[in-house]
């Protein structure tokens, strides 16, 4: 009986591309044969058009980068601002912005585990069960910032307005009740046999591939290397923080989910330690002119941000709004793996590989 | 007329009808007006209020299920489920079936014209033929055929036909696995279910539903759990539902095998998938659950009914609770799992019958007792033992590791 290999194109329609990617697959029947990632259907020229604005404003436009993580992206562009212009941020609000960031990266992760776990096929109850935890987080911005999603709440120098006094009661009640909601979730879903059998020894990422294509983030460590910039390169207070970096044992997708699942729990612990360390006091600088004209120069500073390293490279001549933008987006770069990471499995694992990636198509494309 | 004798109601009503000498003393009102040499008049009519009522009932229990799978799974994920529409969103399936009708009807120019409009046709029509042969009480039966086990598993295989059918006809990529994964599915589930069956067939000595739920002194699905458990595993997979609906895999397949339907004929893609449903739920009812079967002070019709909601639940609990599995880990699942244990239990069965042709009932508990041992070791077996390695991927739980300061 002759065969014919399939050629089929993935999105940038399609129910579990997250967004607009687009992929074009060869299958010899149910296996892939050949994976072409397609990106560029989001671009929206965020570096291009911060050059058009002033510093403060280019925060607005990180917000929409990856969206499932505003207050990180918010981060990396504000330290590169800080250290290009030499601010020195006010102790309280570098507290603050580190409880919003870590905020963020159980926000994100949790959207990350609930999206990989609907790949899989769930009919949406774990998703909605971590959107329901996300949920309490993007309260918590409200009260913050007034913003769920795109919280433009960081300002050079700090953030620009201090949180309410209920904003403290309701995180620690958060505090209180996310690691019983994260057992719930791990009852139900890490020794899932299905689960299991769908995740494990699938699309193993090699650890010398890792680091050779430059992948960051969880996807990095889910492959055994303890690779932390809070750790390795600490930015902001985090060298007072002590916490533990879970590292994968494979790299498969399983290691994956597991990694995001564990950091979600050393997140709350970093909350919490900087809840003991936060003091009273103003939440950014006086001496903050309203527009900030670095001196001619440029700075780059990496922070470990949900989805891997992200850092915005800034180049300065002297005037309001910077000379040159450039992001380095920890999807875009850990999306490059894809292709080897899937040929060889099953139609059903290309979806769940690409979901246990992580990306944000928003990131991708900018 | 001697068919019609065994269904109460057809008779009642015919009688009801028909001048017939015999009908007399079924009579409650005395108001029949047909002759009896017309007596083709009255069967006609009869048979005819009967289609009505079955093909209608089967339809507001379509609706019913849409509804209650929503609201049930809204609990299931922490929200509300429909609730605009009437009271409870009792009438948001009637607005989606309104919404459904007024879409605009696409049909595809790759597509192959007649097989694509016949193949959503062919899902529904064959689950209708279903529902008059299920006893649903005592006297509440149409028609008792003497080969119904049979039947109900030739009509339940049909619709994986459609679905070949509507994939191939579609001419889109998604379609066509979609398609195909659903004869591979029916080729590799039609035995455990069918063997399983057999378990029931050689317990009750007889085909026909009637006798199935007659010799249940104990419920099947406590007398041979390891029949039930093929039995239910390998409905779920026939029915396309979760976790075993990879033919219209969400994630995967945008909508496998109707991704190109449109209008009514997707409505009837998702009406004849939620009759199976109904249907299904309602044979395992028979099988498993003694149909009717239940103290007498409450009316058989209820028992049937009660039983019937609680079965259907547990495919609602399924679709909220598993994650989808592989292609290739179902097929595993079908050939290395279920086919061996509705073997064992096929086998057990025939021996004990063997020896206890009419048995007594400390003899029923003991032959319980023997089906439980026999489902406990060999669920062991194969679900601790070989289970890590029945999907051909080795899976052990896992832990991480922390890095060092």
């Amino acid at each position: 009986m002759s065969t014919e290999l399939v050629t089929m194109n993935i999105g940038p329609i399609h129910p579990s591309t997250h967004g607009v990617f687009r992929m074009r697959v060869t299958f010899d029947g149910e296996t892939i044969i050949d994976a072409e990632p397609i990106i560029g259907y989001l671009h929206r020229g965020s570096e291009k058009l911060a050059e058009e604005r002033t510093y403060t404003q280019v925060v607005t436009l990180t917000d929409r980068m990856d969206y499932t993580a505003s207050m990180t992206n918010n981060q990396a562009y504000i330290l590169s601002v800080e250290k290009l212009s030499g601010i020195t941020p006010s102790e309280r609000g570098v507290w603050l912005r580190m409880i919003a960031a870590e905020l963020q990266r159980i926000a994100a992760h949790s959207v990350a585990i609930g999206f990989l776990i609907n790949d899989l096929g769930a009919w949406h109850t774990p998703l909605l069960y971590l959107l329901r935890e996300r949920e309490k987080i993007l309260e918590l911005f409200e009260m913050m910032c007034g913003a769920r999603i795109t919280n433009s709440y960081l300002r050079p120098g700090g953030v620009f307005m201090d949180a309410p006094d209920e904003f403290w009661p309701s995180l620690n009640r958060f505090l209180d009740e996310m690691p019983n909601r994260l057992d719930d979730i791990e009852n139900l879903l890490t020794d899932n046999e299905i689960i299991l059998a769908r995740t494990q020894n699938v699309a193993i990422l090699d650890k010398n591939d890792a680091i050779n294509a430059s992948i960051t983030g969880p996807m990095l460590r889910a492959s055994g290397i303890d690779w932390d910039l809070r750790h390795r390169n600490p930015y902001d207070y985090y060298e007072k923080i002590s916490f533990r970096r879970p590292l994968g044992t494979v790299g498969d997708n399983n290691d994956r989910y597991l990694i995001r699942l564990h950091e979600i729990r050393e997140s709350l612990k970093i909350v919490e330690q900087c809840l003991d360390l936060i003091e009273p006091g103003p939440v950014q600088p006086e001496e903050v002119p309203f527009l900030v004209r670095p001196p001619i120069g440029e700075s780059y500073v990496p922070i470990e941000a949900p989805k891997g390293e992200l850092g915005f490279y800034l180049v300065s001549d002297g005037g309001i709004s910077p000379f040159r933008c450039h992001v380095r987006a920890p999807s875009l770069i850990n999306l490059t793996l894809l292709r080897d990471m899937v040929i060889g499995y099953k139609i059903a694992d290309l979806f769940v590989t690409f979901g246990s990636i992580d990306v944000n198509m928003g990131e991708v494309d900018r | 007329m001697g068919p019609i004798r065994d269904s109460f109601i057809f008779e009642f009503l015919y009688c009801h009808l028909s001048l017939e000498a015999s009908c007399s003393s079924v009579r409650i009102i005395n108001i029949a007006f047909i002759p009896e040499s017309l007596s083709w008049i009255s069967f006609s009519l009869t048979a005819f209020f009967w289609i009505f009522v079955f093909v209608n009932a089967a339809l507001i229990g379509v609706l019913a299920l849409i509804w209650g799978e929503r609201r049930l799974i809204g609990k299931f994920q922490a929200r509300l489920g429909p609730n605009r529409w009437g009271p409870l969103g009792l009438f948001t399936p009637v607005a989606d079936a309104i919404k459904v009708m007024f879409k605009e009807d696409i049909e595809p120019t790759l597509s192959d014209k007649l097989i694509y409009v016949l193949a959503p046709i062919l899902m529904v029509v064959p689950v209708f033929m279903i529902f008059p042969i299920i006893p649903y009480g005592t006297k509440t039966f149409l028609t008792n055929i003497s080969v119904g086990v049979v039947f109900v598993l030739a009509i339940t295989s049909i619709n994986s036909l459609s679905v070949l059918m509507a994939g191939w006809a579609s001419g889109n990529r998604f379609a066509i696995i979609g398609g195909i994964r659903a004869v591979a599915m029916l080729l590799s589930y039609e035995i455990p279910m069918g063997i399983s069956a057999a378990g029931v067939v050689i317990v009750a000595g007889s085909l026909s539903l009637s006798g199935v739920v007659n010799s249940q002194v104990i419920p099947n699905a406590i007398f041979q759990p390891l029949g039930f458990i093929t039995f239910l595993i390998a409905s779920t997979a026939e029915l396309n539902r979760s976790p075993f609906d990879i033919t219209e895999a969400e994630s995967e397949l945008v909508a496998g095998y109707m991704t190109d339907y449109s209008s009514m004929k997707f409505g009837l893609f998702y009406l004849g998938e939620f009759m199976a449903t109904i249907a299904s739920s309602a044979i395992i009812v028979t099988f498993y659950f003694s149909g009717w079967r239940g103290p007498s002070f409450i009316p058989s019709e209820i028992w049937f009914l009660t039983k019937w909601i609680g079965v259907i639940a547990i495919f609602i609990w399924f679709r909220a609770t598993f994650p989808r599995l592989r292609i290739d880990q179902i097929m595993s699942l079908a050939w290395k799992g279920l086919f061996e244990l509705s073997l064992i239990n096929v086998l057990v069965l025939a021996l004990m019958i063997a020896i206890w042709p009419d048995p007594t009932g400390i003899q029923l508990l003991i032959m319980t007792v023997i089906n439980w041992i026999v489902f406990l070791v060999s669920v062991y077996i194969f679900g601790k033992i070989l289970s890590p390695n029945l999907t051909g991927n080795k899976i052990k739980k896992r832990s991480v590791i922390y890095g060092l300061d």
